[in-house]
């Protein structure tokens, strides 16, 4: 919708994505969608929503629930030449085909030596927030950017969302698009209202593979992304506060990582707090300490935090899921216990 | 569907160069094998899958197929791939993880890619099925012939994998045909005790697909039933699958010791090999003659030996390589 006083063009991620898809479609006719529900229905998530009156069915392919099925096919139509952009409903529901896209997706340009390529987008949601328990809520972040062979990107509002689903489209390798079901701007989700951002309506491109300050700051380095960026943004404001400046910087990708923005900031700020909803280790928070800490320790006035997902699977009842989820009060006791450390 | 004179010497070639072909990866391959068998070592290392006796089902399907048609394969891939017209020269260098090889060196004998044939493999089990479905959706919606073939095992067709593919090629008529090589054994488990059913080609009702069983490692009964199945697929009607009964002279891999098998199974398949059987069976009906035979197997060999000779001479793959290709 426009705004009439800002003359903004506020979208939520949802409509961003399907505005993307569109523009694509019409460029590109070897680009089409398919999934479960993505037809008529328009995507659980609202993210395919009116493709199918454009476009019709052929192009806008509801499958069965056959997830291997239509994954790995769609691993051999983008090796024929088309541009599918596929969706796993849940990234949960991964468990049921990762073979097509760990397998098959990420490693077939490897094993032909770079003769052959696989475009395609794996567009999945991720992320918890309203009790649907923990086949449902996982984001699994460092899963798919842990396996070589797939760019990874997670925008945090709607105009990343849609340059990055443009880039995705457009890009000659398979890229898995990871949408949080909290920024999507689906009421009956809830949704964070800082994600439903201005959002040209013109195709542009948000570049795969470099990271973003969205607040500048001195004091402390704020990492996240998708809902992580915005619990860092409240915990920015409670910090500015009490005279804290803290820098937010917003992944936006994890594969390929933008390792420079991190350690720029982090040189500037000394401080290091990495925010993620996916579990605590073996993950993106402890990936992002690491590429600060082998490059230039010596840049960290205190020991780095995370503030993630405890390392159990995620519970139903509300209260003990928001017990484990991250927020903009851990964050802020991140850093206060950072504080004290250093005396 | 009955084979030209042609069509019959192209499918006995290609079974003598597949066989030729094993022959001799199967020597290079035991080179600083013995006397411990150590899979890592000599000059062809890893997990090796040979094909010999199968090569029926492979020479029988692909006959029909031109370069623009799709096949995905299996983790015992050289048979099929040598009848869809992989390089072979490029598949032997790769085999032998040489810088000239098809990939590189980064992918070996169970991932042949030769996107000029449109051939790909994967080494899991019914991982053949899905991406034929797709390469040949991606005909049908670009309205560009050409049809897919997924070859696999009577093992894959336990797999979810191979279920879903099957419905996805039912419920959207794909140009596909799915060939099932049944060998009779999952590695040391035969089919009996791992299938519910004697033959999977009844599976395909519940597809909404025609199913065809093909008995006897029979390549001119392959070649008829492949024969009116690719043409389905080419006019549009739709998948089917085909199995077909076959077996491998070999182990499961170089190094399988086969103490599974009945006793004497081995000898009686031997007894029933498909290369001197078409040889025996030319030459008695009048299609060829013993020096028209002679020639096209004195012509495999010397390919093979070109193949093995230049992936022997070729440069080893370079180690930075590894960190390339990746993506495009």
């Amino acid at each position: 919708m426009l705004d009439q006083q800002t003359n903004e063009r506020r979208l939520t991620i949802a409509r961003a994505m399907a505005e993307a898809m569109a523009q694509e479609m019409r460029r590109d006719p070897s680009v089409f969608v398919m999934g479960e529900d993505i037809g008529p229905f328009g995507g659980i998530f609202g993210n395919t929503r009116g493709l199918i009156d454009e476009f019709g069915k052929d192009r806008v392919r509801d499958t069965p629930i056959s997830e291997t099925g239509f994954i790995s096919a769609a691993v051999g139509a983008a090796m024929d030449g088309m541009r599918p952009v596929v969706e796993l409903m849940f990234v949960d529901f991964f468990g049921v085909c990762f073979d097509a896209i760990y397998n098959q997706m990420a490693k077939n340009t490897y094993f032909s030596g770079g003769n052959s390529s696989v475009p395609m987008v794996l567009m999945t949601s991720t992320g918890g927030g309203y009790s649907d328990a923990g086949q449902h809520s996982q984001c699994l972040y460092g899963t798919f950017a842990h396996l070589p062979g797939m760019k990874v990107v997670s925008p945090s509002n709607a105009y990343d969302a849609k340059g990055l689903m443009t880039a995705a489209i457009r890009e000659d390798n398979p890229v898995v698009y990871m949408y949080h079901k909290g920024l999507q701007g689906m009421g009956w989700l809830g949704t964070e209202p800082g994600a439903t951002v201005h959002t040209p309506e013109e195709d542009y491109v948000v570049e795969i593979g470099k990271a973003k300050v969205v607040r500048e700051g001195s004091d402390v380095t704020l990492v996240g992304l998708a809902m992580g960026v915005h619990n860092a943004l409240k915990a920015a404001d409670k910090l500015a506060e009490d005279g804290v400046s803290a820098e937010v910087v917003d992944l936006v990708s994890l594969v390929p990582l933008d390792r420079e923005t991190v350690r720029a900031s982090v040189a500037k700020t000394g401080r290091l707090i990495v925010v993620d909803e996916d579990y605590h280790s073996y993950g993106v928070t402890g990936e992002i300490i690491a590429t600060v800490c082998e490059h230039d320790i010596g840049k960290l006035k205190a020991a780095p935090a995370r503030v993630a997902f405890p390392d159990v699977p995620i519970p139903y009842a509300r209260n003990m899921e928001q017990f484990c989820l991250p927020n903009a009060d851990k964050i802020v006791a991140a850093y206060r216990a950072m504080q004290k450390a250093e005396g | 569907m009955k084979p030209t004179k042609d069509q019959l010497l192209w499918m006995y070639e290609n079974m003598v160069l597949s066989r030729r072909f094993e022959e001799a990866i199967e020597k290079v391959y035991m080179e600083g094998k013995t006397p411990a068998f150590n899979m890592a070592n000599g000059p062809i290392p890893g997990e090796m899958h040979l094909s010999n006796g199968q090569e029926p089902c492979a020479v029988g399907v692909c006959v029909h197929l031109t370069d623009e048609d799709i096949v995905t394969a299996t983790h015992r891939p050289h048979h099929q791939a040598i009848a869809k017209g992989v390089d072979l020269r490029g598949m032997t260098a790769e085999i032998f993880g040489k810088s000239t090889g098809l990939s590189g060196g980064r992918g070996g004998h169970m991932h042949i890619f030769d996107a000029d044939v449109n051939f790909s493999c994967s080494g899991i089990i019914g991982e053949s099925c899905g991406p034929a479905c797709g390469a040949a959706l991606s005909r049908k919606m670009q309205g560009k012939p050409g049809v897919a073939v997924a070859f696999l095992g009577e093992g894959a067709a336990n797999q979810g994998a191979f279920h879903e593919a099957l419905n996805l090629a039912g419920v959207w008529k794909l140009p596909v045909v799915f060939v099932i090589e049944d060998n009779s054994w999952g590695i040391s488990v035969p089919k009996s005790e791992a299938t519910a059913v004697e033959r999977n080609d009844v599976r395909a009702a519940g597809y909404g697909m025609p199913g065809h069983h093909i008995p006897g490692n029979d390549p001119e009964a392959i070649f008829d039933i492949a024969g009116q199945a690719i043409e389905r697929a080419r006019a549009g009607e739709g998948p089917t699958l085909i199995e077909i009964e076959t077996y491998r002279l070999a182990g499961h891999f170089m190094g399988d010791a086969e103490q599974y098998r009945p006793e004497g199974e081995k000898d009686a398949l031997f007894e029933k090999d498909p290369i001197p059987k078409m040889r025996a069976r030319l030459l008695a009906d009048g299609t060829a003659t013993e020096a028209e035979l002679d020639k096209i197997e004195t012509a495999a060999g010397e390919k093979v030996e070109d193949a093995i000779g230049y992936a022997r001479d070729s440069a080893p793959a370079r180690d930075e390589d590894a960190l390339t290709a990746v993506f495009v």
